[in-house]
């Protein structure tokens, strides 16, 4: 079964007014049910939120070293948000789940193709 | 009999080279592996057909043949015999038998190429080269780019076609009229781009073609028709559209007498069936248009008021400017120029070559001759083809003569 990464993105110094519990609790609640869903199909492999990017830490090669340094590596204006990993038996099927998650979270989600490892 | 030459044998090719490649893409769920064998088909069509003379089915000889040949292709290579026990198990040709196409294959296929998860250009690229059967060459040539890059894009494609899992399959009910919409498009548009360039002549029939060929596999939608009507009417007017010196004639000046009586027939046929299911949308009433424009006997016998209604309700379903433009057009032969150079005005068209010389033949019409070649100019400078840009050119020393 071909597999999908649904990735969100945040915009850089978007973040929004940062929410009560009850509003989180509010939010939080049809997203829980999507997954619930995806799970019953049999869809859903794994997800996660991210924190944001100056959480994140880079290390990478330099010469015969290993350094470590602050911040993503990608100097961009979006970051990875979150993203779920889906099961879907095409592309089709693959839209139809970003679709749900996108009404819900109202911002786009890129859906894209795993490398079949079997060679595909 | 007719000669068996390659001519033939490429009209055959093209006539049945989507069929056979769309029902081997169902049978080994592979783009690559179909194109190849199709084209290998025709090759060895090539070399036999003119000797041996047609056989009594060309296009089941290139379907079974190219099927054949896959099976002989996968059958080499280890992975190859994976994919073949599991798609083909038990389905060997007999000699004699022939592969039957199913009908849905095209419909199937086209629904792949137009799928919205690929560029427009990719769309209307891979309809013509998979289900058009024109070669990369002649895809670029109509879309005036180079080989290579029409080659890099058609391979894109179809890898993301391949390695994203777009599926080859009839969309179901309630995605059918977004997934339609496409469809459409890129029959117009390659219909459109068979109004200049130099294989012309190839993508209309083309076009008019692959929609019939989906109009009678999906009789129940009426923008389908609408649109092989549209297609059908405007090709009607073909061999009135330009003069000996290859300029572009308008509707005005037309000989009506050289326009394809049995074109027009047939539209008119189905705009009158349309009429009656009254599911009216945007193709089906350009086509209503253009079916009163076929019914006058002369210019000035146009039914404008008909024509203005028609454009009324074009615009409340796409209000964009150029149907806004094209209504204005139509007014101005109700009202006068002054009254539709008054609402083109008002519309923000840019450098859209055809608004600037309507404003150009409306302004002529009043009598303001310098401010027309402005616009005959400023028309002439973004014309995309050879024939408009003559007439055009002709307009301007007609009216700067004027002044």
């Amino acid at each position: 079964m071909p597999r999908y990464l649904l990735s969100t993105h945040s915009t850089a110094g978007t973040t929004r007014e940062p929410m009560t519990e009850e509003q989180m609790r509010k939010a939080w609640e049809p997203i829980q049910a999507l997954e619930a869903e995806m799970k019953s199909a049999g869809a859903w492999v794994f997800s996660a939120r991210l924190h944001d990017p100056d959480t994140a830490t880079v290390v990478r090669v330099s010469g015969d070293q290993v350094v470590t340094t602050d911040g993503p590596f990608v100097e961009a204006k979006e970051h990875l948000a979150g993203f779920y990993i889906i099961e879907a038996a095409d592309l089709d099927e693959a839209l139809g789940w970003a679709s749900k998650v996108t009404r819900l979270i109202s911002s786009p989600i890129e859906v894209w193709p795993f490398v079949d490892t079997a060679g595909g | 009999m007719p000669i068996v030459d390659d001519a033939l044998i490429g009209r055959i090719f093209r006539e049945e080279s989507g069929r056979s490649v769309a029902s081997l893409i169902r049978i080994f769920g592979d783009i690559d592996i179909a194109e190849d064998a199709v084209q290998e088909a025709f090759a060895l069509a090539l070399r036999k057909w003119p000797v041996n003379g047609l056989p009594p089915n060309p296009g089941a000889w290139i379907s079974t043949t190219a099927r054949n040949r896959a099976i002989d292709h996968l059958r080499r290579e280890s992975r190859g015999r994976e994919l073949l026990g599991q798609v083909v198990d038990g389905t060997e040709t007999t000699p004699g038998e022939e592969v039957g196409p199913v009908e849905d294959d095209r419909l199937r296929l086209i629904f792949t190429c137009c799928h919205p998860a690929l560029s427009a250009e990719a769309q209307i690229a891979l309809t013509l080269r998979l289900l058009g059967g024109l070669t990369t060459a002649e895809v670029a040539r109509a879309f005036l780019v180079a080989e290579p890059t029409m080659a890099k894009r058609l391979v894109r494609a179809k890898h993301k076609i391949k390695f994203a899992h777009i599926p080859y399959r009839v969309p179901s009910e309630a995605e059918l009229p977004e997934r339609l919409r496409p469809v459409l498009a890129v029959l117009y548009l390659t219909y459109n781009a068979g109004t200049d360039g130099p294989s012309g002549d190839d993508l209309r029939r083309e076009a008019i073609r692959l929609a019939r060929a989906i109009a009678g596999l999906m009789p129940d939608e009426a923008e389908v028709a609408g649109l092989v009507a549209l297609l059908l009417l405007t090709e009607s007017r073909w061999p009135a559209r330009y003069s000996p010196d290859g300029a572009l004639v308008l509707l005005r000046d037309q000989d009506r007498a050289s326009w394809n009586g049995a074109l027009i027939e047939e539209g008119h046929a189905i705009v009158r069936a349309c009429l009656r299911r009254n599911q009216p949308g945007p193709y089906q009433i350009q086509a209503a248009i253009n079916a009163v424009h076929s019914d006058a006997a002369s210019f000035a016998a146009t039914d404008w008021n008909q024509i203005l209604a028609l454009y009324d309700q074009l615009l409340s379903m796409t209000p964009t400017p150029v149907v806004a433009m094209n209504r204005a057009i139509a007014l101005g032969e109700i009202h006068g120029p002054q009254a539709a150079l008054d609402v083109l005005d008002g519309l923000d068209l840019g450098e859209y070559h055809l608004f600037h010389a309507a404003r150009a033949d409306l302004l002529r019409r009043l009598g303001r001759h310098a401010e027309a070649s402005r616009a005959y100019a400023r028309a002439a400078t973004s014309a995309v083809s050879e024939a408009e840009l003559i007439f055009l050119n002709g307009r301007l020393e007609t009216a700067r003569a004027e002044r």
